[in-house]
């Protein structure tokens, strides 16, 4: 066992923690507020290389592990959690979907701009009557020779108008079911392609989320990701990685929030002393951190397992579920101990309790990675 | 044209102080090290020279003395953009034996940049002192630095103004706030690209350290704060006059 970080990871910590205090804090509260794509961030982040971190360097990436990756995960998501989730598809959605699945032609073409992050990718897969239950696509790909025809609409699509380059996930061979499904790279200025309206979501919202409409858009054959009928398993696979993603974004609201909370209750005097010294906030803060360390070491634990290329998912999911769970209640706990000043917007704990919610929801909700985990136990 | 960027290795700014040996020690348990921020700033100026001036700057390198534990700190600084590191392997002692230590290394650089002082001793000592050693000019307090053609021009701030001057190669540039904005964060492929470059280990030479820390003391705690009733302005005014004494 080895708990030290080297000195990169610790760099790296740095690196993200840096560009967090000293920038995406200038404006989170107004671009939440507004709604507003942090466009100058990301361009920022894309030079610094967040955006394909975890990319081999001859694909123009990082060539970063994913021990770093939580770590820069955790420092972003204290402060700004819709950026956070923006690098999170890219780098282990759209990236490594890429990556560890496409041909050289597709790195080479998409790959390489994705991981310099002058495009940034979107995953198509939830869609009006598919969210937890991903098998039964409507979106449909129909075989023409040498194209396919893409029809269908897709939904909560991160990064839909910011992106560029879309994974999607359609039905080739309905008679198959899940093992007809197919996955795709799209480019989003086909012919074909509209996007619904701008969510207007409770958290997260910097970071911009549509419904898009695909109709009768001709998706070149050289696009399509692995064999055919690869799809289904194309993306549990790639959603495995993503988990670490969100289990550490949801790690950094719950250690922001606390952050602010220890400050808060050093400086904040009720009764004559303190906050600090009042043991019903004490114990609170000491909760809080308890389940913090928990979840932080859940996270690297499965970025480790991944990293040594072993098997992660089952612990990808007890992080993401484990992480999202307890961002909720110690962003609860962060407004409580805040009064009257948490559930105002200045002190950002409110925000990070909206931003911890969606945690619990997306990329597969708690109750789904409840079912990976015990399936993983009782199987067999 | 070759620059050297002295770096000290110093707690990081938000470092809660404790000491430790009857106050004569900086107790280093659990202190996370940064690049000192005037070295970082001057850093930054470096690399900005490097790229403005398209190949006049050959190497930008970075020196500190210290022992293993300052690596890290030589590391970022190779990941925000110096091409190499060196660090005189020993415990940066007095300012005259850093001073003396670094002027080993420097004797081949045209420009040698110090911040104006390291936050953790606050000595503003080492500059002057290295270029004593070096027998080269010093400019102190250096707020910006340019090269033109092949003239250094330097502006630092004086009361009320700016002078600008002009100094031969090699120099000791001593640099303060507003030499660069803001230092640069490192970046993915720096990080990767610092694993590569040379950090070189350097062997002290024997140097008498001059002064030594007898003790420290911390500063008083700062006095509760007394709130008075808006209405009683004559108590305020007397506490200010007999108590603040500050009227």
């Amino acid at each position: 066992m080895n708990f030290n970080f080297t000195e990169e990871q610790e760099m790296i910590r740095q690196a993200a923690r840096d560009y967090a205090e000293r920038e995406l804090i200038k404006d989170v509260l107004e671009r939440d507020e507004k709604a507003e794509y942090p466009t100058q961030h990301i361009k920022n982040l894309s030079e610094l290389g967040f955006l394909g971190m975890l990319v081999d360097p001859k694909y123009d990436g990082g060539g970063m592990d994913t021990v770093s990756y939580v770590l820069a995960m955790e420092e972003i998501c204290k402060i700004d959690s819709s950026v956070g989730v923006i690098i999170s598809v890219n780098n282990s959605l759209v990236c490594y979907g890429i990556e560890n699945y496409g041909t050289e032609e597709q790195k080479e073409k998409y790959l390489k701009p994705l991981a310099r992050g002058e495009k940034i990718g979107a995953f198509l897969l939830s869609e009006p009557e598919a969210g937890s239950d991903a098998t039964h696509q409507r979106t449909t790909a129909e075989d023409k020779g040498d194209h396919y025809l893409l029809n269908g609409t897709k939904n909560w699509i991160t990064n839909a108008n910011s992106g560029s380059i879309y994974i999607v996930v359609a039905q080739t061979h309905p008679e198959k079911k899940h093992k007809g499904i197919n996955v795709f790279i799209v480019e989003k200025d086909s012919p074909g392609i509209s996007l619904g309206q701008h969510e207007d979501k409770m958290g997260m919202r910097s970071s911009d989320t549509h419904s898009v409409m695909f109709t009768d858009v001709k998706v070149p054959k050289e696009n399509r990701i692995g064999e055919d009928g690869f799809g289904f398993k194309f993306a549990m696979k790639t959603l495995e990685g993503g988990r670490i993603g969100i289990a550490s974004q949801a790690l950094g609201i719950a250690s922001g929030a606390f952050e602010r909370s220890v400050n808060y209750a050093k400086e904040r005097k009720a009764f004559g002393t303190e906050l600090a010294n009042h043991q019903a906030i004490a114990f609170k803060i000491s909760d809080m951190a308890v389940k913090i360390e928990a979840a932080r070491n859940f996270c690297l634990k499965a970025a480790w397992l991944k990293d040594q290329g072993k098997p992660f998912g089952v612990a990808s999911a007890m992080a993401k579920q484990y992480a999202a769970d307890i961002a909720m209640e110690v962003t609860t706990d962060a407004v409580q101990i805040h009064g009257g000043y948490g559930y105002v917007k200045e002190y950002h704990v409110e925000r990070l309790m909206r931003e911890a919610k969606l945690t619990q929801i997306y990329e597969g909700t708690s109750e789904i990675q409840k079912i990976v985990i015990s399936r993983s136990i009782l199987k067999g | 044209m070759k620059i050297l960027i002295c770096i000290s290795n110093v707690p990081d700014t938000t470092t809660k102080i404790k000491f430790t040996g009857d106050s004569t020690e900086f107790d280093v348990a659990g202190v996370q090290w940064i690049i000192n921020p005037w070295d970082e700033l001057a850093l930054t100026r470096a690399l900005e020279l490097k790229e403005k001036t398209n190949g006049k700057i050959e190497k930008i390198s970075v020196v500190s003395v210290g022992l293993k534990t300052a690596e890290p700190t030589l590391r970022k600084a190779l990941a925000i953009g110096a091409d190499e590191a060196f660090r005189i392997d020993c415990e940066a002692k007095d300012s005259n034996s850093v001073a003396a230590q670094i002027a080993e290394v420097a004797k081949d650089y045209d420009i040698i940049m110090c911040g104006i002082e390291a936050s953790d001793y606050n000595g503003s000592a080492v500059g002057g002192m290295l270029s004593e050693f070096l027998n080269i000019p010093s400019v102190s307090s250096v707020s910006n630095l340019d090269i033109e053609n092949n003239d250094i021009l330097i502006s630092r701030e004086i009361d009320g103004g700016a002078e600008i001057l002009t100094t031969k190669i090699p120099f000791v540039a001593i640099v303060q706030k507003g030499i660069a904005i803001e230092p640069r964060i490192p970046s993915m492929r720096g990080i990767m690209m610092a694993r590569k470059k040379p950090l070189n280990v350097v062997s002290p030479i024997e140097v008498e350290n001059l002064t030594e820390f007898v003790s420290f003391e911390l500063p008083p705690s700062k006095a509760a704060c007394k709130m008075i009733d808006a209405e009683n302005v004559k108590e305020l005014v007397d506490l200010l006059h007999n108590e603040a004494k500050v009227i």
